[in-house]
């Protein structure tokens, strides 16, 4: 075009009609106040959060004596662990963060990420102003999280397709290594005594334990309830709804004192292994309807091709149908695995000296009358950002696996 | 010529024969069931008979002799079994209550996260996060502790509301109609009220099924039942039903109704977090409504109430349903918590029966019937409209 | 076909039977350790220490002096009130010392229990605020009472109540800490339980002042050690072991000077092992009356370690000895 014509190429775009005012109060007229009934509702709400806020804000401040939680953190956390014993409790700590950076260096992505979240927060809890002992062995966990890191990286390089499955391996026993680790073996470690009075560390192995073990068993139940042979189904059935109908703290209740009577008087399982059976049973039959319906999701013809491909019927169901079930209900299994560790606070109701039971006899002592409060905050708190962490992984893993995308 | 090889099905291996697999294969998984609960079942008899306890119903017609103050008429000396009776019917009874109000909280909530107003919609937001997050016991202790006990103030001088209803530490506490003699006789007039109500919706059910009209003619019938109510009110002679208002003794108050304190933690608690959980329910559901449907109805002038009731609701419902329902039986399932805050429900009482008594078996019979009969009660309900929600397909 | 089930079953149920009683001895030196039921909430009976990991309390003691008297270690198991007569009637536990009164239902062929002596002779009684002006009962009309469900105690202030004609509220929770921490709250006017328990929950309120216990008891608590029923063997053990600690106060034997004891009384020199062989006709060695004492002391000390600073007095009680008025008495040692 020719240069005297007088129109420049960005003459051609129709300019933008001009704005008024400045964005953040458009934004605000647009969000808070767009209609009289927005209005009312952002006034009201406002007014209720400035409330609550500061209520809150000046009772935490003014009135909360926040040192009951320093002063009781080993109880509340391990409860009547025996102090010369703690490094054992801290070294089933540092193995599964190290687990954590070793997959996390060969993995990246969300799994890095939360390695890399549990060194931060272990270098900031050592800024914190506990004893000296309890700092080197907090800072050790960030320590541990590097090795792993270190070792992933090496064999990120060096390694073959053998580490995988020695990676799945050490994930795998680490939960019954830990076990043994905490619990003592006799000859080799000595047996901790008072199993039922470790505090937040018996939700923790509860919920690990518990979820562990129910997912096996809820595929095997699932399975067995869309089996032919009407025997297995029946069984099936009869469990998952019977459980299913019962709230779990009845069925802890019951299964405390049923398995004390079925059982010979030669046979004692202690308190703790009771309840985490309980619980175990209890999650099982919630998995198993995830599963079921998950298995339902896949289409036919993945079956028929397998067959078509010469797997039988159980090679179909490992290799072909459950990774696709599993991955289809991943939102739902994180769901149960998230009630289930909420569902540990009820051990406190026959007895076992869990987290919130502990809580109460902190709250129960002189010295900390009228605690309470302070105390909740810190057990909300703490199952909050655990809870809120665990559902942040699933939604991760479920992108990271594409479900709902294939 | 060519002939097929047949194998003849008797060479097949008996271990390769898959009906024989089957057969044999459920032959010995029943064998391990059986075996397994016969060996329980021995050890059941043997820590019985040592323990003197032979499994008899006959302790549920023994006195209670323990005291429950809350829920129907109730007196230690009424039996195990009616003491059971009171517990499941404090059971039924929050579960009823809670149910209502966590669908109001529910969709109240559910909606406001989907709201134009950023305000509204983190602060349903944070609200659903931090419920769903923090476990139930948790909430209830606060609930109980910190909320009931510590911010209301004692009975002596209750928060007094519009009306003679009191707030205290103690439970709430209202008036309440009472029958007196006159009751008897208006009754009649309440039962034919009803009758005339059901033949009114009937008839007009049929009426507009023949002009084919959509409706519910529930106004006819409660009109209907009110004017029944009316006439005989001022028929009987005396007043039927007297106000009982609760008065302060030295202690508590006498009269009228009393919620307790339990019952109100209870309540709240179960309300706000069964709440959350709905309030995730209804805003997948009425996001799954396909946005194409909203555009439509909006094209075709349909108004916004219009629009949420005859489009996008009864769509959003076939999504809701089924999720709403296991949320229902978890939140009467969970009532059973009331025991950790001292609400006379049914755990509560069986727990006591079972320690008077020692009667471990029965008692677990009983409490697993009462939930299993309630949860088999939601998921019949909860199948029957489900299958009306489904779309009809032609 | 049904006949020989039946047979089988009955030969089976036989067998386990004779394998259930008379067994507890055998059981407890073959594992090498006793296993007692305690609770592990109340302090001066059976209190669990957080920090430190130990059982201390009055009831923990008796089980420390059984477990002395045998020869053993011991092994504590806290128990609810809910769970404690199963955890013993299906062996979980060998004895249960757990402020458990000696009632008949239970001491029958209901409960299959049997009770050895009386450790504490205590009544149930009723912790109110000083400043709610109530001197008895009669005063409680229409109040709301807190307590531990899972007792005895709900039906006996059922019956209280109702004998004096008055209305009742009450307000049960399965926890101990959770009821005494609402009756604080306010959540009822009075909190009912055993006195003991009464004046160990009351040391714990954050102004122990501000409550009385009322002057009233409305029942007898008889306190003991549990058994089972079946095992005469075992029961015999557990009863004489109790009747050792009454023995040593009546005799002035305590724990800093039986073991270099001497005395020309024939029946302390049977007690103290020298002579008679009564260790023998219960199954344990010579000296396990003074491994009891060594390890516990006498019943005088046992009280005054453990109750007395709680603030319960045994001058004038059932409490006290026999000589004193009380019912603390023991058998004859021959």
């Amino acid at each position: 075009m020719p240069d005297d014509i007088g129109i420049a190429p960005s003459d051609n775009v129709q300019p933008l009609p001009p704005v008024d005012g400045i964005r953040a109060l458009r934004w605000a007229r647009q969000n808070l106040f767009g209609s009289w009934f927005h209005t009312v509702l952002t006034l009201a709400s406002a007014a209720l959060v400035a409330t609550v806020a500061f209520g809150l804000i000046r009772w935490a401040i003014h009135e909360a004596r926040w040192e009951v939680i320093p002063a009781n953190l080993k109880l509340l956390l391990v409860g009547t662990y025996p102090t010369d014993q703690m490094w054992r409790v801290w070294m089933t700590l540092y193995l599964a963060v190290l687990l954590l950076g070793f997959s996390g260096a060969r993995r990246g992505g969300s799994i890095r990420r939360i390695s890399e979240v549990a060194a931060g927060a272990s270098i900031l809890l050592g800024i914190l102003p506990l004893s000296l002992g309890v700092r080197v062995w907090i800072l050790g966990t960030a320590l541990s999280v590097a090795i792993g890191f270190g070792l992933g990286c090496l064999t990120l390089r060096n390694g073959g397709s053998s580490v995988k499955r020695v990676e799945l391996a050490a994930w795998l026993l680490s939960v019954p290594a830990s076990v043994i680790l905490l619990n003592g073996v006799g000859g080799i470690l000595p047996v901790v005594e008072a199993r039922a009075q470790w505090g937040f560390l018996l939700n923790l192995l509860g919920a690990t334990v518990g979820i562990c073990l129910s997912l096996p068993l809820g595929v095997l139940l699932a399975l067995g309830r869309r089996s032919q042979l009407p025997a297995v189904r029946w069984v099936c059935v009869a469990y998952i709804e019977i459980i299913r109908g019962v709230p779990l703290i009845t069925l802890l209740f019951m299964a405390n004192i049923m398995l004390q009577i079925l059982l010979p008087d030669s046979i004692r399982i202690e308190l703790v292994v009771r309840a985490m059976l309980t619980i175990t049973a209890f999650s099982a039959a919630y998995m198993a309807e995830n599963v079921r319906g998950g298995l339902q999701a896949i289409p036919k013809g993945q079956r028929e091709a397998a067959h078509a491909l010469g797997l039988n019927s159980i090679l179909t169901t490992a290799l072909i149908v459950l990774p696709q079930a599993i991955r289809a209900v991943i939102p739902a299994i994180v769901g149960q695995a998230i009630a289930l560790f909420k569902d540990t606070t009820l051990f406190g109701f026959i007895g076992i000296l869990e987290l919130l039971s502990v809580s109460r006899s902190v709250a129960a002592n002189l010295e900390w009358r009228g605690t309470v409060f302070e105390l909740y905050v810190f057990i909300g708190l703490l199952f909050w950002i655990l809870c809120y962490s665990m559902s942040y992984v699933g939604r991760r893993i479920e992108k990271a696996l594409g479900v709902g995308q294939r | 010529m060519f002939r097929p090889r047949v194998i003849p099905s008797h060479s097949l291996r008996l271990w390769r024969d898959t009906r024989v697999l089957r057969v044999v294969g459920q032959a010995v998984f029943l064998a391990a069931v059986a075996a397994g609960a016969w060996w329980l079942l021995v050890n059941l008899q043997a820590n019985l008979r040592s323990s003197g306890l032979n499994l008899s119903f006959r302790f549920l017609r023994h006195t209670a002799g323990f005291p429950i103050s809350e829920g129907i008429r109730y007196s230690p000396t009424d039996s195990n079994g009616h003491a059971f009776w009171v517990g499941f019917v404090n059971t039924a009874r929050i579960a009823a209550i809670g149910i209502v109000l966590a669908t109001v909280v529910g969709v109240l909530v559910g909606v406001a996260r989907l709201s134009a107003n950023w305000l509204v919609r983190k602060l349903a937001a944070l609200y659903v996060e931090a419920i769903r997050n923090i476990p139930l016991p948790v909430q209830l202790f606060f609930w109980y502790f910190a909320v009931i006990l510590t911010g209301l103030p004692a009975a002596s001088n209750s928060i007094r509301l519009p009306g003679a209803i009191y707030l205290s530490r103690r439970g709430l506490c209202m008036p309440w109609l009472i029958p007196t003699a006159s009751f008897a006789t208006w009754r009649w007039f309440l039962v034919g009220g009803a009758v005339s109500a059901v033949v009114v919706y009937a008839f007009r059910r049929l009426q507009l099924k023949r002009i084919d009209r959509p409706g519910i003619p529930i106004l006819w019938s409660v009109a209907t039942l009110l004017l029944a109510g009316t006439v005989g009110w001022c028929i009987t002679a005396g007043r039927p039903l007297a106000l009982d208002v609760p008065v302060f003794e030295r202690f508590n108050f006498e009269g009228g109704i009393w919620l307790s304190a339990s019952f109100l933690a209870l309540l709240v608690g179960l309300t706000t977090y069964t709440g959350a959980f709905i309030a995730e329910i209804v805003r997948a559901g009425i996001q799954a409504v396909d946005r194409g449907q909203v555009e439509a109805a909006k094209a075709l002038g349909l108004r916004r109430r219009n629009l949420l009731r005859l489009v996008v609701l009864p769509q959003a419902m076939r999504v809701i349903l089924p999720p709403l329902g296991s949320q229902y039986l978890s939140l009467a399932k969970n009532s059973s918590l009331g025991i950790l805050i001292g609400y006379y429900d049914l755990l509560n009482v069986s727990t006591t029966i079972f320690n008077q008594t020692g009667r471990a078996v029965e008692m677990m019979l009983l409490i697993m019937g009462s939930y299993l009969s309630l949860s088999f009660l939601f998921s019949f309900t909860l199948n029957y409209y489900n299958r009306r929600m489904q779309p009809v397909e032609k | 076909m049904r006949r020989a089930f039946s047979v089988v079953a009955l030969l089976v149920l036989a067998v386990s039977l004779c394998a259930v009683g008379q067994q507890t001895l055998e059981a407890v030196l073959a594992r090498g350790k006793l296993v007692v039921g305690v609770n592990a909430a109340l302090p001066g009976f059976g209190y669990l220490n957080a920090t430190t990991g130990q059982f201390s309390g009055f009831d923990v003691d008796y089980g420390r002096a059984i477990a002395a008297a045998i020869g053993v270690g011991i092994e504590f198991v806290p128990l609810t009130e809910g769970e404690r007569f199963t955890a013993l009637q299906t062996g979980q536990i060998d004895v249960l010392i757990h402020n458990t009164t000696w009632t008949l239902t239970r001491d029958s062929r209901e409960m299959g229990l049997d009770f050895c002596p009386t450790t504490f002779y205590d009544g149930q009684g009723f912790l109110v605020r000083r400043a709610d002006g109530i001197s008895s009962i009669s005063d409680m009309d229409g109040a709301t009472v807190c307590m531990t469900s899972g007792t005895g105690t709900e039906g006996n202030l059922a019956d209280a109540f109702r004998e004096r004609g008055l209305e009742l509220r009450a307000q049960a929770f399965s926890d101990t800490e959770v009821a005494f921490a609402a009756y604080e709250a306010g959540a009822c006017d009075c909190f009912t339980s055993d006195k003991s328990q009464l004046a160990s929950l009351r040391s714990t309120a954050s102004v122990p002042d501000d409550h009385t216990i009322l002057p009233d008891t409305i029942t007898r608590e008889p306190l003991g050690p549990v058994v089972r029923h079946g095992d005469d063997e075992w029961f015999d053990i557990v009863k004489w072991v109790v009747f050792a600690t009454f023995f040593a106060e009546e005799y002035g034997i305590t724990q800093a000077n039986v073991a270099t004891s001497e005395s020309s009384n024939p029946e302390v020199r049977r007690f103290l092992g020298i002579e008679g062989g009564m260790g023998a006709k219960l199954g344990l060695t010579e000296d396990w009356a003074v491994n009891a004492i060594a390890a516990v002391g006498n019943y005088g000390e046992l009280f005054a370690r453990h109750l007395e600073p709680l603030g319960i007095k045994r001058e004038g009680s059932p409490n006290a000895l026999y000589t004193e008025g009380g019912l603390i008495y023991s058998p004859q040692w021959r």
